[in-house]
């Protein structure tokens, strides 16, 4: 039987939004598939050495379980992004839900196959050498390379 | 009861550690040596049937006590 494949695109640079390519791409990896994660946009943030910049916001995210309930409009006000940012972290860390950084080790580690978009690299402006050991850079015809033959494609 | 050769202690670890721990230990061990894995997120049985099914290697085994799930994987 030939290994399953996994193609992730990801998109989003936040400290929750984070989680769910590194999440699936380790299981996966876990599980016998092949997995490559092509990283464009704010995504690019994921691949950064340090993740220590990482923030969530509960501007525009009515959805976000706060401790007491307040206008999302409230959210606009300073510190309330650092707030939101260290109560989630300081719940993972309580209910033993891995860091960003060990999730990315761990798919490293499980030779994940990490691709950064070389259009919005140099759109944004970004370092290269800021980022992880082994990423490449390619462009979305290298994309289709690996998500044509893959059996699951997810956009996050 | 089934007699394992190793344990590995996923207490506290919350989705998709236990399952990461699991498949590593496993690496470690040869094959039809029996690991006992002790977790206690409750989203692991479910995980652990999964994983079981989709790795080929057998869930020999599967209990709760107290909060603390126990599965025993054998290598394939």
């Amino acid at each position: 039987m030939d290994e399953k494949k996994l193609a992730i695109i990801a998109t989003k640079g936040t400290l929750d939004w984070g989680y769910p390519p590194f999440i699936l791409a380790s299981t996966a990896a876990a599980l016998g598939y092949s997995v490559e994660i092509f990283f464009t946009f704010y995504g690019l943030q994921l691949i950064r050495k340090n993740l220590g910049h990482l923030r969530v916001s509960p501007l525009g995210n009515p959805a976000m379980p706060m401790p007491v309930p307040m206008p999302n409009l409230m959210m606009v006000l300073p510190g309330m992004e650092g707030m939101a940012t260290s109560m989630m972290k300081s719940k993972m860390k309580a209910k033993g839900v891995a860091s960003l950084e060990e999730l990315r080790d761990l798919c490293v580690e499980a030779e994940v196959r990490m691709i950064a978009c070389q259009m919005t690299v140099d759109l944004f402006e970004f370092d290269t050498g800021d980022f992880i050991d082994g990423i490449e850079l390619g462009g979305a015809a290298s994309f289709f390379e690996f998500a044509g033959e893959a059996d699951i494609t997810l956009f996050i | 009861m089934v007699q394992e050769d190793k344990v590995l202690d996923a207490r506290g670890l919350n989705c998709p550690l236990p399952i990461l721990r699991t498949k590593k230990a496993l690496g470690e061990m040869g094959s039809g040596q029996v690991l006992k894995i002790v977790a206690t997120d409750p989203g692991a049985v479910k995980d652990f049937e999964a994983f079981s099914k989709q790795t080929k290697n057998p869930l020999l085994d599967q209990a709760e006590s107290g909060g603390e799930f126990v599965f025993f994987i054998q290598k394939a």
